[in-house]
């Protein structure tokens, strides 16, 4: 077959299968979880019990909104920047391995692949951010490209350390390392966090959060200075793509930090086919419980300011990184 | 300047366009309506970048016109006017326009009735505070507090509806005391002559509520190394500008100003027969003006328990004639409402309308401090910044 079609069938595949009922339960968490955190009860009645039908309820709200483009906004630009955003976020789970052999495509260097790719949606953040011919959507739109400088050097040095000690950019092939690394001979296989990555897994995630734009870090949404940063201007289908966008993102480096840190598909104790069977669960368990943790984060605290994200990424996280990076090599060499 | 001056000034401009970038100004326009402006405030700011060059503040969308309305208005139809001013604190306003009638009139309050507006006050004061303790952290991001802290706060305004009939405008203050509970016709003058049964009670219990929820948002807020990072050192009002833009209240203090009008003013309640502290913080930033709202939140606490334990049964209202007609005359008075220093000065020429009233907000005077504050701070810290100072639409356009 075509190379093309066959990427885009799994893509629409992977969307279709993965990407859209786990966005909804993310989605449904994040509702519920707040209104718990807030000592509210959050959706109820929606879907006859426990609320669970909220959020297709939103969107079928969302999209019966008007679509709204302003006057002056760059109307080609403007329509373009939630795809832009969607496909960058989308094509990260082409690579993601949900178990053995159970990867859209399995490419050599995947990490390397998804980590480029994520990056592209902040081009469309920025596309938005202009176009809108709206000043707080500018500063927005800057905002979330400046903050793409600061945090994308932690996040690949932190994956790079991962990358060292597993020797190769396959994620499948790091899941593969972890499964069968063997510490001081004990017969336990563990996931990296636990054997030297504790420091990437950290500044990892801090890095995700960052390039989700989720508080403490939503500097380009911002709501309470800009508004709604670059989605100021955008209603119904396209507000609803940018809402997606951002809770694919959110399972997207979920997903990658699972994968790269916490073993993936792969459960101590499990092999053969019953990991086949079990491995795409044990990822979207270990997905949903950092998914969990940013929904966490997101609710218990205010946001920071541009500088201080900055000087956190530079003065902070790119050192600890390449600290990190060192340490990982003489470990890889003398052990 | 002759030829060849012009052409190398020319030259030169474009030499410099050539070397530097030059980034243009921006004139970014916040408000009316703007989710973090309190309401409908307006601040044309210029930012260049992140960086607020200048902000020129805009009011005047929620004008009112109460000082005109007041001079064809009754004493008593104004009680229900001045209530509306600052509206999260309603019943603190009334304070010091049904005080300078009072003056004037010459009228001696009951003591229970006393003990009834201080308790009010202080009530007024909790909830006026724990909205900003609830809309403070909003603005610095963080969505939870605001769901803690309103939570409380509905057990306050509960407990004031219940007694006045009234959230958010009490229109509990009559000239010589308080208003009797409701139903209080002619024929059940006896029985409905006092508070509703379970009012201290219950106000006990959401004091103790209240203290436990202070605790809560210490917990979530005070020691929050994120708002500290976005709190602590921005906004600093040296004591001298405070005083200057002439700031009261909680934005005084913060800055040092040891100045409450409870405790250093012409004597209104009887503030004298409780014991509290006037707090004060010496740093005078955003985390300062926070602090000292957190603390007075407790203070007030205290009061209101001091208050229900001092107070003695006895009339609710002072002798006072059917129609008010106030003697010609003038007078000022101030109180320490929760925003601050709210003064009414009131002009009589007798009869049952006053010649003129000035009404001195708190809001007013602390919003005049913005566009000195807020040049050269950052975007993000103009809403920090101002959501500190705790101002009221309300109370500014009056």
């Amino acid at each position: 077959m075509n190379f093309w079609l066959e990427l885009v069938v799994k893509t629409v595949l992977v969307l279709i299968l993965v990407v859209l009922p786990v966005a909804l339960v993310v989605i449904f968490g994040e509702l519920k979880i707040s209104a718990h955190i807030q000592s509210r009860i959050g959706p109820y009645f929606a879907g006859g019990r426990f609320g669970w039908a909220q959020p297709l309820a939103d969107g079928a709200k969302f999209i019966q909104k008007e679509d709204l483009i302003p006057a002056g906004a760059d109307n080609p630009v403007f329509r373009f920047a939630p795809y832009v955003v969607l496909m960058g976020t989308f094509a990260t789970f082409v690579v993601i391995p949900f178990g053995p052999d159970l990867a859209a495509e399995n490419l050599d260097v995947g990490i390397f692949f998804l980590l480029a790719v994520s990056s592209l949606s902040t081009l469309g953040v920025l596309m938005a951010g202009w176009s809108s011919a709206n000043k707080y959507s500018l500063i927005g739109g800057l905002r979330a490209a400046a903050q793409l400088i600061a945090y994308e050097l932690p996040l690949v040095l932190a994956a790079l350390a991962v990358v060292i000690q597993a020797g190769t950019l396959s994620l499948s092939g790091i899941v593969e390392a972890q499964a069968n690394m063997e510490i001081f001979g004990l017969g336990i296989h563990l996931p990296y966090v636990l054997t030297g990555q504790i420091l990437s897994f950290i500044i990892f995630t801090i890095a995700a959060l960052a390039e989700l734009s989720r508080i403490p870090f939503d500097m380009p949404i911002a709501e309470s200075e800009l508004t709604m940063g670059y989605l100021t201007e955008y209603s119904g289908l396209r507000f609803t793509m940018f809402f997606l966008g951002e809770y694919a993102a959110m399972i997207s480096l979920a997903a990658v930090a699972s994968t790269l840190f916490l073993g993936g598909y792969y459960l101590p104790g499990l092999s053969g086919d019953a990991l086949k069977v079990a491995g795409p669960f044990i990822l979207l368990g270990k997905t949903l419980i950092l998914c969990f943790v940013f929904i966490w984060m997101r609710w218990s605290w205010p946001r920071l300011r541009e500088d201080q994200l900055q000087s956190l990424a530079w003065k902070w996280l790119i050192p600890l990184a390449l600290v990190n990076i060192v340490v990982i090599s003489i470990f890889k060499v003398v052990l | 300047m002759t030829d060849i001056d012009a052409r190398a000034a020319m030259h030169l401009s474009d030499a410099s366009v050539s070397v530097e970038l030059e980034t243009q100004g921006m004139t970014l326009n916040i408000g009316p309506q703007h989710p973090s402006t309190h309401g409908v405030l307006r601040l044309v700011a210029k930012v260049e970048g992140e960086r607020v060059m200048s902000v020129q503040p805009v009011i005047g969308y929620m004008h009112r016109g109460y000082e005109k309305l007041t001079e064809v208005r009754t004493y008593a139809q104004i009680t229900a006017l001045v209530n509306r001013i600052d509206w999260v604190s309603g019943f603190a306003n009334e304070i010091p326009w049904i005080r300078a009638v009072e003056k004037l009139m010459e009228i001696e309050v009951p003591e229970r009735a006393q003990w009834i507006r201080l308790i009010l006050t202080e009530m007024t004061r909790i909830s006026s505070h724990l909205l900003f303790m609830s809309s403070y952290p909003l603005e610095l991001g963080a969505a939870t507090p605001l769901m803690y802290a309103l939570r409380e706060r509905e057990y306050v305004m509960d407990l004031i509806e219940g007694l006045t009939g009234g959230r958010f405008h009490p229109n509990f203050n009559r000239v010589g005391g308080v208003k009797p509970a409701a139903g209080g016709g002619s024929t059940q003058k006896k029985v409905s002559q006092d508070l509703p049964a379970g009012f201290f009670q219950g106000t006990r219990e959401a004091m103790d509520r209240i203290d436990s929820v202070m605790d809560e948002l210490d917990e979530l807020v005070t020691g929050n190394e994120m708002v500290r990072a976005r709190t602590i050192g921005v906004g600093v009002i040296p004591p001298e500008k405070a005083i200057e833009f002439g700031l009261s209240g909680p934005n005084a203090r913060a800055s040092g100003i040891d100045f409450d009008l409870r405790r250093d003013g012409e004597p209104y309640l009887p503030y004298d027969q409780v014991d509290f502290d006037v707090i004060t913080e010496q740093t005078g930033d955003s985390f300062a003006r926070y602090l000292v709202r957190k603390e007075e939140i407790r203070q007030a606490v205290r009061i209101v328990r001091q208050g229900i334990d001092n107070i003695k049964p006895g009339p609710l209202q002072a002798k006072v004639p059917r129609v008010l007609k106030v003697p010609k005359g003038q007078t000022y008075v101030r109180t320490e409402n929760p925003k601050g220093e709210m003064g009414f000065y009131l002009i009589s020429e007798g009869g049952r309308i006053p010649y003129r009233v000035k009404i001195r907000s708190a809001s007013f005077c602390n919003l005049s401090i913005l566009s000195w504050i807020l040049e050269g701070a950052l975007v993000p810290d103009l809403v920090a910044i101002m959501g500190s100072l705790d101002f009221v639409l309300g109370d500014v356009d009056r």
